[in-house]
């Protein structure tokens, strides 16, 4: 089965083709939904800003020119928009029962059991990193992104890409510890 | 700086690139370094393993976040139709044009063009491994300064890989043989790989070559000298 590639995808979209631009969204929808839901932690505003991003894809493609993949372009476009809808709203203002549900998802029902589960444990333990630390961690873990693309999107040095990984997997092991699982390092 | 300092340095760098290495995300090059580190590390390979749980639990947590449902598309797609109507293709880029012109194609057509396709490129490979060997036959001048770990410096073979071959294909071929690739890929995706780091007698090259011929990955090969 041979199917279009992203790029020319964008080279239609820059042409006006609705088409190619629902079968951009159905393709990349729920990943950058999902990247931009764990920056804002509420559902309805992520809903919004991923409809924000595809408008800007659908309007800037013209300008794209390859030199990364269409998906890098696309969490750069999408980390802008959850940024400056945070700056926007306060975080007090964050629908903060859907950041519970977020940060509970892998272990509510049954949260006595779960605590001895090293693995829900851990998740847990994901949800509950620095907006920075989350976002590396997604980039590189989720999103399959390279140190070069993580830079892209994020708008650092791959040194500190790099640096930034090691520190959030070394608060990753501290929150363990302090859930009883010590895992030896650093 | 000392050897410990130095040796911690290296240490660090290879750990820090467990994840993308867990992710599959890195360059062939740092894979290999990884992996050998990892097979005489037993502390590295516990590391990893810790970086591989992390990896299947941040896979897991982001899978239950769910995804938008349809008001996303509907809304992003009022909003398309409120914006101004473009003309058709004006902006598109050349690289984009020529892959939509073949995304055109049914298989029939690009069948065939595939195939007159591998004979220029046959053609090629030939033509320009000859110019090579040439080359290499006539440069005799060198500076007593010239560096002696020049790319140049070996014996090379130029190799297209056979198109069936996939990159984990050539990775395994490229370490069972201890090549290296030197340059490419050049015009007919050609590539020149290293077969031997000092010069080697002709006989000896073409044995290497006529061996290396057998395996399925390679789709040309012949000497550089």
């Amino acid at each position: 089965m041979q199917t279009t590639s992203d790029e020319v995808l964008i080279a239609r979209i820059a042409g006006g083709d609705r088409l190619a631009m629902q079968v951009l969204f159905a393709r990349h929808q729920v990943r950058v939904y999902r990247f931009v839901l764990r920056l804002v932690r509420n559902e309805a505003t992520a809903e919004d800003l991923i409809s924000e991003v595809f408008l800007d894809v659908w309007r800037q493609a013209g300008k794209f020119e390859g030199r990364s993949a269409v998906s890098t372009w696309m969490l750069s476009i999408a980390r802008f928009k959850a940024l400056s809808a945070l700056r926007r709203k306060p975080e007090q203002e964050l629908d903060e029962e859907t950041a519970e549900q977020i940060e509970d998802h892998a272990d509510t029902p049954e949260t006595a059991l779960a605590k001895k589960d090293k693995a829900a444990v851990l998740r847990q333990a994901l949800s509950k990193l620095s907006a920075d630390h989350r976002e590396i961690v997604d980039l590189v873990y989720y999103h399959e992104k390279s140190v070069e693309e993580v830079a892209e999107i994020v708008g650092i040095p791959e040194a500190t890409v790099k640096t930034r990984m090691f520190y959030a997997r070394k608060k990753l092991s501290e929150i363990l510890k302090e859930q009883g699982i010590d895992r030896g390092w650093p | 700086m000392n050897t410990d300092n130095k040796e911690k340095i290296a240490y660090d760098e290879i750990e820090s690139l467990l994840p993308w290495h867990a992710a599959g995300t890195l360059s062939r090059r740092d894979s290999q370094r990884v992996e050998q580190a990892l097979a005489s590390d037993p502390e590295l390979a516990r590391r990893f393993a810790m970086v591989r749980e992390e990896l299947g639990e941040t896979i897991l947590l982001n899978e239950t976040l769910g995804a938008p449902s349809g008001r996303a598309m509907e809304k992003l797609f009022a909003k398309i139709d409120a914006e101004p109507a473009r003309q058709q293709a004006a902006s598109l880029n050349l690289s984009a044009r020529v892959a939509d012109f073949f995304a055109s194609f049914s298989p029939r057509t690009l069948a065939y063009a595939g195939g007159a396709a591998v004979l220029v490129i046959i053609l090629q490979a030939g033509i320009i491994a000859s110019v090579m060997i040439k080359e290499t036959k006539t440069a005799g001048y060198e500076t007593a300064s010239a560096p002696a770990t020049d790319p140049g410096v070996g014996a090379f073979t130029i190799i297209r890989f056979a198109p069936q071959a996939s990159s984990d294909d050539i990775t395994k071929f490229l370490e069972a043989n201890r090549l290296q690739v030197a340059s490419g890929p050049m015009p007919g995706g050609l590539y020149k790989v290293r077969v031997s780091m000092t010069g080697l007698p002709k006989g000896e090259l073409a044995a290497i070559v006529k061996k290396l011929q057998q395996d399925k990955v390679v789709g040309f090969i012949a000497t550089a000298e």
